[in-house]
């Protein structure tokens, strides 16, 4: 039967429109366990390729024959390896162009909502990896807001709208994926916007990120506004963008709140974050839409793929925004926290610009969740 | 201990290091030892998982200038 070879874009409309798929997962239990593919309909069987070397006869009966399948691998090849096995076996199957590592790259530009005088604001959800990027749109000028490291899919999606890339902002210095803002402020001559307190050893030119820095895009005034939000990093600031949409960055997120250890000093930062999330977004309009910087879970996505939700549907929702006493919020966010992203360290030096791996390395050190949360 | 057979699978990338594996590993009697060397870093978790559900025992690993050493024994 046939074989089908899909690409990471059309596994990404599959988990959007929540279709149905079935996904034979052919890696490593422990990579599996760590990090898989999430569709809110899909359903898994995980098997190792090298267990099925002598033959598939074990796992036909659980193949089903009335949905789509789709074979997956760390990077193709098993993957591909397996569908044969299952085609000949009288199966129609697909297998995923490029394995998890194109998964973890892919990313799918989606309309948030329209600004004041014909601007746009888009999100770009890396869904692989949980991450979400920005760009504001007006009058054929653009900002982008956490940028990933696949800068081309930024400046040929202003190309394509027309828009020349002005500002390049990032809330903090991340630490659990590589961040494209510098270089897209370099190939475009936009200014590159970084929190100087969360800058302090990096070796690259930078133009300081302070509360209240205001920029407009294009001539009708859109404004993005920074508000120091503290916590995840001593730096983190937060954009309220048109005054309509707040971006939290990885201080705040859809059904979660984020984590104060990544850069070492989780004691020290709790209590920032109490304060950001407690004190300073709480005098904020509780219409702003929150665009975080991250999602964790696939039910953190709206109908339509985007991760957006009130600031005041969060305050009554979210775990994170109602723990009423001071010590037990600490408990929360410095004990029991999840592992740190893979590479973490690796991958604050990469941002800070003190080293710079091959593309190949920078892939594997981005492998597996963001893990930002708490929750 | 001295290894019966060695397999070059440098330069193969996934599945290929395991399928010679085991393909090298069905042609020694039970005690016997492989010696594989490889380049692709999937096989850094794969080769000790696939030995485990196997039964087979690494009885060394090691890496050196990006290529990984096994020493696998049959069981």
């Amino acid at each position: 039967m046939s074989i089908q070879k899909w690409n990471a874009s059309q596994v990404a409309k599959k988990v959007i429109n929540n279709e149905e798929l079935f996904i034979l997962d052919v890696r490593n239990a422990d990579a599996f366990e760590d990090w898989k593919i999430d569709g809110r309909r899909f359903k898994y069987l995980n098997i190792p390729y090298f267990e099925l070397l002598d033959g598939i006869e074990e796992i036909l009966p659980k193949i089903p024959t009335n949905k789509e399948v789709l074979v997956v691998c760390a990077k193709e090849g098993s993957s591909l390896m397996i569908a044969e096995m299952l085609s000949d076996a009288g199966h129609d199957v697909a297998y995923l162009a490029g394995g998890m590592k194109s998964w973890s790259e892919y990313l799918e530009p989606i309309k948030v909502g329209d600004l004041t005088g014909g601007g746009e604001l888009y999100q770009f959800v890396r869904l692989g990896k949980g991450c979400l990027s920005y760009m504001v749109i007006s009058k054929g000028e653009a900002a982008v807001i956490d940028a990933v490291r696949f800068t081309e899919i930024f400046t040929s999606f202003a190309e394509q709208k027309n828009v020349e890339i002005k500002h390049v902002f990032d809330t903090h210095l991340h630490a659990d994926h590589i961040s494209g803002g510098r270089h897209i402020a370099e190939s475009t001559g936009a200014t590159y916007y970084l929190p100087p307190k969360d800058a302090e050893e990096v070796v690259f030119h930078y133009t300081p990120l302070v509360d209240g820095t205001t920029v407009q895009i294009g001539t009708t005034k859109i404004e993005v506004g920074a508000l120091y939000s503290p916590g995840h990093t001593i730096g983190s600031t937060s954009f309220v963008v048109d005054s309509k949409f707040l971006l939290t960055g990885d201080i705040l997120f859809i059904d979660s709140i984020g984590r104060p250890d990544l850069a070492g000093l989780a004691e020290d930062w709790v209590g920032d974050l109490r304060d950001t999330l407690y004190k300073r977004y709480r005098e904020l309009s509780h219409e702003l839409i929150v665009l975080p910087a991250h999602f964790m879970i696939i039910d953190e996505l709206n109908e339509d793929g985007t991760v957006a939700k009130p600031l005041g549907v969060l305050f009554g929702q979210n775990h994170g925004l109602n723990v009423q006493d001071e010590e037990e919020f600490r408990r929360v966010v410095t004990d029991q926290l999840p592992p740190q992203p893979n590479a973490y360290q690796e991958i604050r030096k990469v941002n800070m610009g003190k080293i710079a791996p091959a593309p190949d390395e920078q892939t594997e050190m981005e492998i597996g969740p963001n893990r930002c949360a708490v929750r | 201990m001295k290894s019966k057979l060695q397999l070059d699978a440098k330069g193969l990338s996934c599945p290929m290091p395991i399928v010679k594996t085991k393909k090298a590993m069905d042609t020694l009697n039970t005690g016997e030892v492989l010696e594989v060397q490889v380049t692709d870093k999937g096989a850094l978790a794969d080769i000790p998982a696939w030995a485990k559900a196997r039964g087979h025992i690494i009885l060394y690993q090691s890496e050196a200038a990006g290529v990984i050493t096994f020493l696998i024994q049959k069981v």
